[in-house]
């Protein structure tokens, strides 16, 4: 519902003004992020791992009192996990009223992002999985990837998930 | 037709009007039992209060139908009509529809139904038999016709009372068709007229089917300060269906909306908790300040007071954390008031003489557990009445009277609150559970059983010795269901019985949900919140002492009964934990009736956990019951005992 609302949103404002875009790095590519959906941006900080979570799902952290889940992105995306630096942060974001950290290696930009520089995702030789893709646009020289957020943390794999698990957990107790 | 400001006042109205609902129902069943007259004005208050506010807040169909219920009251009052249970019967009925119209008002829907219009009826015709019977007031005008002439005539100061005459027709209007005639006959010259004040009258003929009661409702606000008459110009025969009435159905359905209802988001707080909290605010405010002057640093003169800083802090703090639960904490009384009706009900229905004794209303505690505790309470009261409490006949062969005592009891004891549900019925009948556990296989004939035992297998999933499944238990889905739910609350429920004594269930809960006290376990580095009420012990075990069945289970020796080994780290995949059982710790735990060994590292200490919920930004996740966050600001999962326990079993079945 909410993610139907949200990109009913977000395509009639492409018609009209061009959408904020923040930019984060992630294994020498660009992604990304609606501004609107950026709640905000910490330093990296060990977060407390939780069982039976899928594998990109680090953990949860404290965020003013809220639990707050948090996902790597280069894991959710399949890339190697590089080792936590400096400039490695946490992207807080909310979709339909729920909150969750993104890790990428570092926070770039904000980019002004017209409806009509967006292209379509050819099927290409990225690292991404086009699904989590909402369409590409380049800036000089480079080429930004746009984050669908929405899809990131989708409900419909928490659900199939919750399915699957009280089996899995059975069989992991009697392993 | 209702803006939005109105809508929001129709809440708080709503709100309202089901505590004076309640009212009348207590009072009303209070009278039955022989109250005082006191108790019919407090009745008649609530259903005034209700009316006025129905008309106000753009609900006629309402305060026509309190109005009906009103007159009846009024004759009681004025002592024309003297109390009977016939009217008391028709008045909690009336209760009952009223909470239904409230329901269906909160959700938009239209007001009335068959079994308001049927209740109408029935009032009216309570009306009608009682004054003809007595003689004491000339026949009534009829109640309802096709057609309507009302003279309206404001006296002159009305609008100065914020009373528009446009809004009365306007809203005459929706009763039918009108055909409105000014009266100018009043109507000063223009030098004199004074343009405050009222000096038209009308003549309005209301065209289409309408009750009295319903025009008389529109200029309820203008009472005293007009003259009015209503005359009808078509009389139509008074039509007073007498409903069919189908009470039990009602009442199930007036219960559940009841329930709805107290499940509402709100809160009322007494003023005083709040001004406490203010105070409260207040010092911490101020040693705030007196800690800020600490910022340029600490010299050893200063360290006294530093030090005592400090422990104001913890202290407000801690009241602070007390006070901020109050608020939440609400008297046990809104789910005892149910009772005295429902057990009115059940035992006419069941030809039982039962008196209700309810003790601790006043006790307090959490709304969320308050919330939930209502279903396990109401499923005992049943099942103590149906299979409890013996019919008279019974009971006098048993040399007990003919009345039953049923009852229910909240104190407060230690951190926990208990409510017990207790009557002196026959108590259980030990020969027909063991009959029936050996049928159902859960026990081998010719075991021996101790009464603990044998009230535990009462608790076993579909169990009921009744042969006979009545509308009100023996369905078999009782009692496991209440120790399902009361677990799910943090809780237990005990029971002891005394043959040819009656029943004791013993429910324990903890005081709120909002914060628990906790052991901190270590796995692998990690921290886990075992609660505290759930720990039974814990020990350190040799290796020797873990019996390793077949299928990879393991079970260990605790008190004379083997207990399944549930190895946190794996259920969990912890890495880097302690697999050597006698390096590490078992907490035997308790939960949903069973005990389990939970295998750790160690422990590392007691703390006060503040319950987060994991599923507001992320998912349930098995064996876990929620999140806290500890003193470095990390979070820390807090084990689901009772869940775990359940998981346990669920292999076992499997």
């Amino acid at each position: 519902m909410s993610h139907s609302a949200n990109t009913a949103t977000a395509s009639a404002a492409e018609a009209t003004a061009p959408v904020q875009y923040l930019t984060v790095n992630l294994a020498h590519e660009e992604y990304g992020i609606d501004i609107l959906a950026v709640r905000e941006i910490r330093g990296w900080t060990p977060v407390t791992r939780i069982p039976q979570a899928p594998h990109y799902v680090l953990g949860v952290l404290n965020l003013r009192g809220a639990i707050v889940p948090v996902l790597d992105l280069r894991l959710r995306f399949g890339v190697v996990r590089k080792e936590y630096g400096a400039t490695t942060v946490t992207v807080i974001v909310t979709v339909a009223g729920r909150h969750f950290g993104v890790v990428v290696d570092a926070v770039s930009d904000v980019l002004d992002v017209a409806a009509a520089d967006v292209r379509p995702v050819p099927d290409m030789g990225t690292t991404v999985d086009t699904e989590y893709l909402k369409g590409l646009t380049s800036l000089a020289e480079r080429m930004v990837l746009l984050l669908d957020v929405d899809r990131l943390l989708q409900p419909q794999d928490a659900q199939m998930l919750e399915a699957a698990l009280p089996a899995a957990a059975d069989v992991q107790a009697v392993a | 037709m209702v803006n939005a400001a109105l809508a929001q006042f129709q809440q708080v109205f709503i709100e309202e009007s089901l505590e004076g609902l309640d009212t009348m129902e207590s009072s009303l069943l209070a009278l039955d039992d022989g109250g005082d007259a006191e108790l019919v004005h407090t009745i008649f208050r609530a259903a005034h209060s209700i009316k006025g506010g129905a008309a106000t807040f753009g609900l006629p169909e309402m305060s026509s139908f309190t109005h009906e219920a009103e007159s009846l009251l009024d004759e009681v009052r004025g002592g024309k009509r003297a109390i009977d249970g016939g009217i008391v019967e028709l008045l909690l009925r009336t209760v009952d529809c009223l909470r239904g119209m409230f329901a269906r008002a909160r959700a938009g829907e239209p007001l009335n139904d068959a079994t308001a219009e049927g209740l109408r009826g029935e009032l009216a015709a309570m009306m009608g038999r009682g004054t003809a019977a007595g003689g004491l007031q000339a026949r009534r005008p009829a109640d309802q016709a096709d057609a309507w002439t009302i003279r309206f005539r404001p006296h002159a100061g009305m609008l100065a009372g914020g009373n528009d005459p446009l809004r009365l027709i306007r809203e005459l209007a929706g009763l039918g068709e009108l055909a409105v005639t000014a009266e100018l006959d009043r109507l000063p010259a223009l030098d004199k007229l004074d343009p405050t004040e009222c000096h038209l009258g009308w003549t309005i003929e209301l065209a289409g089917p309408a009750k009295r009661a319903d025009i008389a409702a529109v200029f309820d606000w203008v009472e005293g300060e007009c003259e009015l008459a209503i005359e009808p110009k078509h009389v139509v025969a008074a039509t007073a269906p007498p409903a069919a009435a189908a009470p039990v159905a009602d009442v199930a359905v007036a219960r559940a909306q009841r329930e709805t209802s107290a499940e509402s988001g709100t809160v009322r707080v007494a003023i005083d908790k709040i001004d406490g909290l203010i105070n409260l605010v207040g010092e911490l405010v101020i040693t705030q300040s007196m800690l800020d002057t600490f910022r340029d640093g600490v010299d050893a003169s200063r360290l006294a007071l530093l030090e005592q800083g400090l422990a104001q802090l913890a202290r407000h703090t801690r009241e602070l954390q007390e006070s901020v639960m109050g608020i939440r904490m609400l008297p046990i009384a809104s789910v005892f008031n149910r009772f005295p009706r429902m057990v009115r009900d059940i035992g006419q229905k069941l030809g039982k003489q039962v008196r209700l004794e309810l003790v601790g209303e006043h006790t307090e505690l959490d709304k969320t557990v308050l919330e939930k505790i209502g279903d396990p309470l109401v499923h005992l009261v049943r099942n103590a009445i149906d299979h409890g409490l013996e019919l008279p006949a019974q009971r006098r062969a048993a040399g007990k009277g003919d009345i039953g005592t049923l009852r229910l009891e909240a104190s407060h004891r230690g951190g926990n609150i208990v409510v017990e549900v207790s009557d002196d019925g026959a108590g259980l009948n030990r020969e027909a559970i063991v009959a029936k556990a050996v049928q159902r296989g859960l026990i081998r004939s010719g075991e021996s059983l101790g009464d603990e035992a044998v009230a535990e297998l009462i608790f076993q999933p579909g169990f009921s010795t009744v042969a006979v499944t009545t509308d009100l238990s023996g369905r078999g889905v009782g009692m496991d269901v209440v120790r399902r739910n009361v677990a799910d609350l943090g809780g237990s429920v005990t029971i002891r019985s005394t043959p040819g004594k009656g029943c004791v269930f013993t429910i324990t809960l903890p005081l709120t949900l909002a914060i628990i006290d906790g052991l901190t376990a270590a796995v692998g580095g990690e921290h886990y919140i075992v609660p505290l009420v759930s720990i039974v012990e814990s020990v350190q075990l040799k290796r020797e002492a873990i019996k390793t069945v077949a299928g990879g289970g393991e079970l260990f020796r605790f008190r004379g009964e083997y207990l399944p080994v549930i190895r946190l780290h794996e259920l969990f995949g912890c890495p880097d934990a302690v697999r050597a059982i006698d390096e590490g710790l078992l907490i035997v735990v308790e939960g949903d009736g069973a005990r389990v060994g939970l295998f750790v590292d160690g422990l590392i200490g007691q703390q006060q956990a503040v319950v987060k919920s994991l599923e507001a930004n992320y998912r349930r996740v098995n064996g876990v019951s929620g999140a806290t966050i500890l003193a470095d600001g990390s979070v820390a999962l807090i084990v689901d005992v009772a869940g775990m326990v359940r998981m346990q079993s669920r292999r076992k079945v499997a």
